[in-house]
């Protein structure tokens, strides 16, 4: 039990550190000054939100572990974050609807969250919860703008809706971790959250004017900690410091 | 050929029972996502509980050159000021 | 009739009475081309400014580092954004502006020309060239152009977090073990003399310096303001026992402020043509980051001009 919470905490964890790793690499190359600064503020959010998830991660397991420990210093097979979150950011169109797919998932779980079991772990969402809000409504605007942009624009939303699609349902397959969270009340259903994360995208999509084909085969596999060939280089870059230099402060 | 955004003035109101502020513009595709920008631009420190923007080109100014006769009329009209008037020293405040 | 004279006579009253110019009042024509000049350089440097620090974002060596340094870069766009803004009520689009910085017309600070080598250039960075910066805005406050000096105000009161973290960095490194203060000092060495650079060439040979100071857009000299900053500096070296690499410093009893070693005007001029370090990785990651954003820009536009349509449409209907 204790195991899974753990776990399921961690996974919860990497997917907003790892995506927010991935946003700030946008800072200073953004298409405009005002969405860089949006897109950071984003960034902020999520490493923000993984930063008090680690630090709980650290209390539960009171073995003098800090909240750097988790993202700097664990191996790639141990991060449980979905496969989504680490791909590459690619051009703006990836990146807008890899955001979307998870800020359609992420809000509704926040709010499912909000209700948990853990006191402390409804307190961190009930917090998040509102920006993840925010979120949603950014990454949605982009959608429908992209969509129905330019020839271009809607033929690069299309390709990266079709690209992203194979990871979105990750998402929403109960791991290890959430089956036994779900069983004590700290995790909500997966299935509700399903329901509305799709009842927002399918809307978004529609009006953005893009066509969603379920995907034949949906890829898997961060929950247990088996990623894709991004995660390693991800990896690397962000805990250069840490792995060059073992056991200083900062 | 101008490929800019329009331009947008935004305005912040820092708390309830104050009047919104000018505090700068920024460029937006349409007047949405220029509030949006202004949240991100120009409340990263909490600076205020409300927005507008309005369209830079939708402000109608007045000309300096015209300040002689559009505000100087006012400065001699000193009747509208409390401080015209006489009243006994006794009265502390009035 | 208002005459051109009558009309210079009222600027530089306002001018003399410490009061501001703004926007549509009338100006001579050099000092709105000082302006432009000045304001969106500076712009182009905090936009340029981002991409040395940038670099490290990602490598960051915690999340209190991580955060703390993206909120940095991020207030550098919103810097840049308000001094385009600024610029802007001269009658100059950013989209000018920055094809200006594109083109090479323009320039941006020289100091972003060198390369962020380790984790320590962000405390050198933060302290010595934050430091540099905050030396040359503090006055611009005062600046009699109304939207620039607005503009200033609000950078100044947000760049008051970027000193102190970049101090604490380096505070933090000079305390650590052998090889981070090794770090430490290598980072210093570094970027000691390109930040003393940045208050530009001495008063003897600075060319825009006169005119900047009668129109109250420069309040010091470039040397009042460098030997300010190595006052303010030498001893918070000392403080965290950091050496300045200048063999010739030496405090000066008479004048109560430090003496320092020549500045190498030949690899300031170098840089400032285009020779420096990253030059070309600086120009070539703006052009990138434009161009690979055209095609976003232009779709937003096409968005809005479609919804404005039926929108429009709807109300005739």
């Amino acid at each position: 039990m204790q195991h899974s919470r753990l776990k399921f905490i961690l996974q919860w964890a990497d997917n907003s550190m790892i995506l927010g790793q991935r946003l700030s690499e946008w800072c200073g190359h953004g298409p405009v000054l005002e969405h860089d600064i949006a897109l950071t503020n984003i960034a902020l959010d999520l490493i923000g939100e993984a930063r008090y998830l680690y630090q709980y991660a650290a209390v539960l397991e009171a073995n003098g572990k800090s909240e750097d420990d988790y993202p700097f210093l664990r191996k790639e097979q141990e991060f449980f974050n979905v496969l989504l979150v680490e791909q590459p950011n690619e051009d703006w169109a990836v990146t807008m609807v890899r955001q979307f797919m998870f800020d359609c998932h992420h809000l509704h779980f926040l709010n499912g969250m909000s209700g948990s079991d853990d006191p402390h772990l409804s307190e961190i969402a009930l917090k998040t919860a509102k920006e993840a809000r925010y979120h949603l409504k950014y990454s949605s605007d982009w959608v429908i703008r992209l969509g129905d942009g330019t020839a271009e624009s809607k033929t690069r939303m299309q390709d990266a809706l079709d690209k992203l699609a194979k990871f979105q349902n990750e998402l929403f397959i109960p791991g290890e971790a959430e089956v036994e969270m779900i069983k004590v009340g700290i995790c909500p259903d997966m299935g509700s959250i399903r329901e509305k994360a799709f009842a927002t995208f399918d809307e978004v999509i529609k009006e953005a004017g893009l066509t969603f084909a379920k995907p034949a085969v949906g890829r898997s596999g961060g929950k247990n900690g088996i990623h894709s060939e991004h995660m390693g280089y991800l990896l690397a870059t962000m805990q250069y410091m840490q792995r060059t230099y073992p056991g200083l402060d900062w | 050929m101008n490929k800019d955004w329009p331009l947008y003035e935004v305005f912040i109101r820092s708390k309830n029972g104050l009047s919104h502020k000018h505090v700068g513009s920024l460029h937006a595709s349409d007047a949405a996502m220029a509030l949006e920008n202004a949240r991100d631009v120009y409340t990263r420190r909490s600076e205020g509980v409300s927005i507008w923007v309005v369209k830079a080109v939708d402000i109608l100014a007045s000309d300096p050159g015209d300040s002689e006769f559009l505000f100087e009329p006012a400065t001699d009209k000193i009747y509208r000021h409390p401080t015209f008037y006489d009243v006994p020293d006794e009265v502390k405040h009035m | 009739m208002t005459t051109i004279a009558s009309l210079e006579d009222k600027f530089y009253q306002t001018i003399d009475a410490e009061e501001k110019i703004e926007p549509k009042d009338w100006m001579p024509d050099d000092y709105r081309k000082t302006l432009v000049r000045q304001i969106s350089q500076h712009a182009h440097s905090e936009i340029i400014g981002m991409l040395p620090e940038g670099n490290w974002i990602t490598r960051a060596p915690s999340l209190k580092r991580k955060l703390a340094l993206l909120a940095k870069v991020q207030d550098e766009a919103g810097h840049g954004l308000y001094l385009y803004a600024a610029c802007e009520t001269l009658g100059v689009g950013r989209d000018e502006l920055l094809d200006q910085l594109h083109t090479g017309k323009a320039k941006y600070s020289s100091i972003f020309n060198y390369p962020t080598i380790t984790w320590a250039d962000m405390g050198a960075i933060g302290w010595l060239v934050d430091g540099a910066a905050i030396m040359n805005q503090v006055p611009l406050c005062r600046c009699s152009y109304g939207p620039y000096s607005r503009a200033m105000v609000r950078v100044c009161k947000e760049e008051s977090f970027h000193q102190r973290q970049g101090y604490e960095i380096m505070t933090t490194l000079a305390k650590g073990s052998e090889e981070q203060k090794a770090m430490a000092q290598d980072a210093l060495n570094r970027w000691w003399w390109p930040s003393l650079m940045m208050f530009g060439p001495n008063d003897s040979v600075s060319t825009h310096s006169e005119m900047s100071m009668r129109w109250k857009i420069k309040r010091f000299s470039n040397d009042e303001l460098r030997q300010r900053f190595v006052d303010m500096t030498v001893p918070q070296a000392e403080l965290i026992g950091l050496t300045i690499p200048d063999p010739l410093l030496k405090f000066n009893e008479e004048k109560k402020g430090y003496d320092f070693g020549p500045i190498d005007w030949d690899e300031f001029k170098m840089v400032v043509n285009g020779h420096g370090p990253c030059n070309e990785e600086r120009m070539a990651a703006r052009l990138k980051a434009h161009a690979d954003g055209e095609w976003v820009r232009e779709a937003a536009s096409a968005h809005a001009a479609r919804k404005s349509n039926s929108e429009s449409r709807l109300k005739t209907a």
